[in-house]
């Protein structure tokens, strides 16, 4: 009896992983294919075959599926996270591109870059259940973490779309700088983050009056400031720091949370669009989609530390929670 | 600060009930009802070329409008060969104050002059003489079409860049033909590109297109380009459409081919898909049936323009827009990676331009290199202290 017990444990501790290794899923948009990075190694242990020209990627709530948007192909791919197979797709609505869900993991929201809409879709019942009229071309998606509001930006309509999850309603409308790409909202509430790629700048956006309170603005010596393209943004779960990635600049501006001033730059890799943290915020991972890499960047010590090698033209990056 | 309070103005709640009508904002469309024949059959225009381009704005701009409580509609008229264009634009711009204009440069004066009393302003959108923006400028024209300057030197850049600097530069014989290649050879000495032996294709009349035409041409091209001096590249002047079509793979010497056929400096390209343009390749696509060509482009952009700026000062009037177009704050995003701005001197849209081939985007304008102290857009075209333009 004790030698399967003590077989039992040996598996048990082959099993069991080590602390610090966690899996980042890269979505490589040329060459339809999802890149899986284990960080214990900081290599990639696996590329998936995935639908054409994937985008936006994330994982469930429950850390047990990857969500990918095939554009092209008109859904959104479910990757089981365990076997890393596809099991199945989700009614997006054409042209999907990025989307989001609710902190409870029911219900996703889905810019169809296309159609000038977003799709809603219940994640349980893996149905459509509405759609909603926004502006040109959507992409940006946040829910508030109240739940109560759900943000699209579009892209040539340049405004940040207010939407009731409840009603489902267009409730207000916020015009920012040009070629709105990404919102996120700091954890309390009490910001709203989105950037603009062609006006260069973040806009900070007061969520209750809907109102811009102020703009983060960058600079690089030596740079033209057309080359200043923010587009992703990543939080640290206190507000105090965000990061924010700035296209064909090739960097990573780390920017005050607070004071909405620029602290640092950090040089990736080329035309960066897309972070995404470890769960214990220590590394930050960012898609470099000109260079075909992922940048490492040691939160604390603000500093990038590897780049790994993906497939091509690398846009999102998602990491279990 | 004040543009922060500016920002902060601009934010506006709409509510699904809407009491007031929406702001009406009619922006008027004068172009020519025919085409200009090509060569090559696959790139003949189509009968709405230019005009497709602008409804597809209308409904861009209508999109944004529902949130701002704006709506936009295109006004649409289509001269008939000899018609007089200042009467129709005159009736034009009684109802709307913007009006994008596909006419020829006299014409576009005559009418710019005829309708700058009652301070409609015209957006060119298919004229791309240099004279327009130089001696010629007029204040109540903003020029969204691209100088034969900007494409001339945004050619001349890659072939230097590329080290192709010994071009054999063919011209034909109309006058457009001639101030094409007075662009070329401008780029040619601003780059140091070297032209190393001119010759003139003369236009003998003759169907453009026949039954066997080809194996004549086949014969004829090679044989008109021989015993030239080594060179690189061959450049065509021949905005006529009259030879350079024929050229590719036709040469005497094993060369590429550049200018109005082969590598061709454009503003818009169908293959083009960087920087988002696939998203308005597509919606252009199924509005219209067709792919979308640079006077489409330039037409979506002119429309743009006016959308841009009504959304930014949250008003239909268009003063205030016209002073918002001509201020330091506005900028355009047309999918060319970058804000378009206006120079200030003339109004001419600052942009990037392609290099096609008919199949592919090969390069993008400016290229990597060419420095300057204001915005790299600028050394494409005319520059300002070269300018002959005095708008004050």
């Amino acid at each position: 009896m004790w030698r399967y017990q003590l077989f039992g444990i040996a598996i048990w501790l082959t099993a069991a992983s080590p602390a610090s290794a966690f899996i980042a899923y890269v979505s490589n948009e040329k060459d339809n294919t999802v890149s899986v990075i284990d960080t214990d190694s900081w290599t990639v242990t696996k590329t998936i075959k995935v639908g054409q020209r994937p985008r936006g990627i994330e994982f469930t709530r429950d850390g047990k599926f990857v969500m990918v948007a095939v554009g092209d192909d008109d859904t959104i791919q479910v990757i089981d996270a365990r076997t890393q197979q596809i099991v199945d797709t989700l009614p997006s609505g054409p042209d999907p591109e990025l989307f989001t869900q609710d902190a409870a993991g029911k219900t996703l929201y889905v810019a169809n870059e296309n159609d000038n809409t977003v799709t809603v879709i219940d994640l349980e019942k893996r149905t459509r259940v509405g759609n909603i009229q926004v502006g040109v071309e959507p992409e940006g998606m946040a829910v508030s973490p109240d739940g109560k509001t759900m943000i699209n930006t579009s892209e040539t309509t340049n405004m940040a779309h207010f939407i009731d999850t409840a009603t489902r309603e267009v409730v207000a409308n916020v015009l920012v700088d040009s070629r709105p790409r990404f919102a996120e909202f700091k954890r309390d509430g009490s910001e709203l983050w989105v950037s603009s790629e062609i006006g260069g700048t973040v806009s900070i956006i007061d969520p209750a009056k809907h109102v811009v309170t102020g703009k983060v603005t960058f600079s690089i010596p030596g740079l033209r400031s057309e080359a200043i393209q923010p587009v992703g943004i990543g939080m640290t779960r206190d507000g105090k720091t965000a990061f924010v990635a700035l296209g064909p600049a090739n960097r990573i501006a780390v920017v005050d949370g607070t004071s909405h001033t620029v602290t640092k730059y950090l040089l990736v890799g080329q035309r960066v669009w897309h972070m995404a943290f470890t769960p214990d915020e220590k590394y930050l991972l960012t898609t470099n989609g000109v260079s075909n890499d992922v940048s490492v960047i040691d939160v604390a010590a603000q500093k990038v530390i590897k780049t790994i090698q993906v497939g091509e033209l690398p846009w999102g990056i998602t990491i279990a929670p | 600060m004040r543009r922060l309070i500016a920002a902060i103005g601009m934010s506006i709640v709409a509510t699904p009930l809407l009491a007031a009508d929406p702001v009406q904002i009619g922006i008027g469309y004068l172009g020519p009802d025919r085409v200009q024949s090509t060569l090559s059959l696959v790139e003949q225009p189509a009968e709405n070329n230019g005009v497709a381009g602008a409804r597809l704005a209308i409904e861009d701009n209508n999109t944004t409008g529902k949130f701002l409580n704006q709506h936009f509609t295109l006004d649409e008229v289509r001269l008939k060969e000899g018609e007089d264009p200042v009467a129709t634009a005159v009736t034009l711009a009684g109802h709307d104050s913007f009006i994008i204009a596909d006419l020829p440069a006299d014409e576009l004066l005559k009418v710019a002059d005829a309708v700058r009393d009652r301070g409609t302003v015209l957006l060119n959108a298919g004229a791309i003489d240099d004279r327009l923006r130089e001696q010629d400028c007029r204040a109540n024209i903003i020029h969204v079409a691209p100088t034969r300057s900007m494409l001339a030197d945004a050619l001349g850049q890659y072939l230097v860049w590329k080290q192709w600097r010994r071009w054999l530069l063919v011209v034909g014989s109309h006058d457009n033909d001639k101030l094409y290649a007075d662009a070329l050879r401008r780029a040619a000495k601003r780059f140091g590109a070297k032209i190393v032996e001119e010759r003139t294709f003369e236009d003998t009349g003759g169907a453009r297109r026949t039954d066997s035409g080809v194996t004549l041409i086949q014969r004829q091209m090679p044989v008109f380009t021989q015993q030239a001096p080594p060179y690189d590249v061959l450049v065509a002047a021949d905005e006529s459409e009259v030879f350079a079509s024929y050229l590719p793979y036709r040469t005497w010497d094993p060369r590429p081919v550049a200018g109005s056929a082969g590598l061709v400096p454009t503003s818009w390209d169908a293959a083009h898909d960087q920087w988002g343009a696939v998203q308005i390749q597509s919606r252009f696509m199924k509005l219209n049936s067709r792919r979308m060509t640079a006077l489409d482009m330039q037409a979506w952009t002119a429309a743009r323009i006016i959308g841009e700026a009504t959304s930014r000062t949250n008003t239909g009037d268009p003063r205030k827009v016209f002073d918002f177009i001509k201020g330091p704050d506005f900028s355009i995003a047309a999918f060319k990676g970058q804000r378009l701005t206006l120079r200030d001197w003339n109004l001419q849209l600052r942009q990037p331009i392609l290099l096609a081939d008919g199949r592919m985007v090969v390069s993008v304008s400016p290229q990597e290199g060419f420095l300057h102290q204001v915005s790299e857009l600028d050394t494409l075209g005319v520059d300002r202290p070269e300018t002959k333009c005095n708008l004050h």
